[in-house]
């Protein structure tokens, strides 16, 4: 089994080494690798890192991963997008300052995202998160530039809020979140990842 | 998990409110792992910070002048005014960045005022105080600061730097600079990595001393073998393939000061740049990269000693 960590831009090596310490806790064995472009139809789930989201769709469109994504989803790959990778899965961006973004997007997943939406960087925060519905119940959440999920669509759970903010979505095999799970040293998310394999 | 070591957890720049944390070394160090495998492009303007997003930067830096036109008017150079930043900030939903004087806390203040993502203390600008940089764990936003050696890098960060950058050469367009400063620390890491797996403590501590860097930070070095923060290649940067080099170094990413907007192409070779910082193992990806610039639109740039050495500016 392989789990690749989307290689275009952002923090790649810290999500394969959380991936990589998730694997003993979630009972599973696999190779955890960088892949780009037409490399993402090789693995069986994708992580898709944080980063800047601008920077990482316009990448992805330029080397054609981004519709390699989304049909990979389609048709079941678990996926976990992190802040920016949540971003790239959404259908619709606003920027919570400059309006519309128009950035290109995997769009595989019905909701819709504000970006910087807590504010900027000397608003970036840490605070303690639930996800009961994935079985974690107390999380140290890393908010840097932070969005949160303003509309879910159909079937797309919201499985963390913060002040009535959807800051972690769920739908069957994917799953994003405003937060950073990689820098928190807690790999429960990323186990919990790899049980939807 | 990165590193948060040599956190002060009673700094004046971290808020505690009942049920969060802001300005905490995860959450400044953290946003600089964000730009990781990225370019970071200088601009004077909102329309030139509009063509470096377009082009995929992860973050713009404000100045008054590129640090190419900085050499070629002389004099004093100090932050970018108020109204650029402000402009900039509502043209890009990228991270934007300011420099301030080394050692110039005033400066900073009116930056963390005006709600930047980062500040560069930088020796592109004209050194304000000739003996100390800023104390940075005092700010609730990141600072980035150049450095020329380990123990440079890690006094920075011993004051709160939250991401390292080579100093390299600003404003010349040449690469040499910078690549002897990246090669300069990543000697140092394997230096003391190599005292510490010979479990020679006492070493460390002569090597710590002589390097002006603080032990603990010289240990943490030496059993992680990279800096405890991010470390970006800047100061004379000019074309994709510098970028990849840089990158091949085992930088984390790419400043472009001058090489872009004072080129003749800025805006595919913004987009150029990105691709090559991206794709740096790639050899095909790069040479893709180098055909979207024109050799002869590269700035003219300064291949010998130039009149103004910046990265001698300022304390070291």
């Amino acid at each position: 089994m392989r789990v690749g960590v989307l290689d275009a831009q952002g923090d790649v090596y810290e999500n394969l080494r959380a991936v990589r310490s998730a694997l003993k806790p979630a009972g599973k064995k696999a190779d955890v690798v960088r892949v780009s472009g037409a490399a993402v139809k090789d693995v069986d789930a994708l992580v898709i890192p944080g980063g800047e989201s601008t920077a990482m769709g316009r990448l992805c469109s330029g080397d054609g991963s981004l519709d390699l994504i989304r049909s990979r989803i389609e048709s079941g790959m678990p996926v976990l997008g992190v802040c920016a990778g949540l971003v790239l899965l959404s259908k619709g961006v606003t920027d919570s300052t400059a309006g519309s973004t128009g950035q290109p997007l995997v769009g595989a997943l019905d909701v819709d995202i504000v970006r910087n939406a807590f504010g900027r960087q000397s608003q970036s925060f840490e605070a303690a998160i639930s996800m009961e519905e994935i079985g974690i119940k107390r999380y140290n959440g890393v908010f840097i530039r932070a969005p949160y999920v303003s509309r879910t669509g159909d079937g797309v759970k919201g499985i963390a809020s913060l002040g009535g903010r959807v800051v972690a979505v769920k739908k069957g095999a994917i799953l994003g979140t405003a937060f950073h799970p990689e820098l928190s040293g807690d790999h429960s998310l990323h186990a919990h990842f790899l049980g939807l394999l | 998990m990165i590193s948060t070591h040599g956190n002060r957890p009673d700094a004046p720049g971290l808020v505690r409110t009942a049920d969060s944390v802001r300005g905490s070394a995860l959450v400044k160090r953290g946003m600089a792992h964000m730009l990781k495998g990225g370019v970071v492009m200088d601009v004077t303007s909102a329309e030139q910070a509009r063509i470096a997003e377009e082009a995929g930067a992860v973050a713009v830096m404000v100045l008054d002048k590129l640090p190419s036109e900085v050499r070629r008017a002389g004099g004093v150079a100090r932050t970018a005014g108020v109204g650029v930043i402000e402009e900039v900030k509502k043209a890009v939903t990228i991270p934007v960045m300011a420099k301030c004087r080394i050692g110039h806390w005033a400066e900073a203040r009116v930056l963390e005022q005006s709600d930047v993502d980062m500040i560069d203390e930088s020796e592109v600008l004209t050194p304000a105080d000739p003996k100390a940089h800023i104390w940075k764990w005092d700010y609730t936003i990141p600072f980035v600061c150049g450095a020329r050696s380990l123990g440079e890098a890690l006094r920075r960060v011993e004051e709160g730097a939250s991401m390292i950058r080579t100093k390299g050469e600003p404003g010349t367009g040449n690469v040499a600079e910078a690549i002897t400063h990246v090669k300069a620390v990543n000697d140092m890491i394997r230096h003391a990595r190599s005292l510490r797996d010979a479990g020679d403590m006492q070493g460390l501590a002569l090597a710590a001393r002589s390097m002006g860097a603080p032990l603990h930070l010289v240990e943490e070095v030496a059993r992680s073998g990279r800096l405890p923060v991010v470390n970006f290649a800047a100061g004379g940067i000019a074309t994709p393939a510098d970028a990849a080099q840089m990158m091949s170094l085992g930088c984390d990413g790419i400043f472009v000061g001058s090489g872009i907007f004072d080129s003749s192409d800025p805006a595919a070779r913004a987009r150029a740049v990105v691709l090559a910082t991206s794709s740096w193992r790639d050899h095909a990806a790069v040479r893709r990269a180098q055909g979207m610039v024109d050799e002869r639109g590269s700035m003219g740039g300064i291949g010998g000693e130039p009149d103004l050495r910046m990265q001698e500016q300022g304390p070291q």
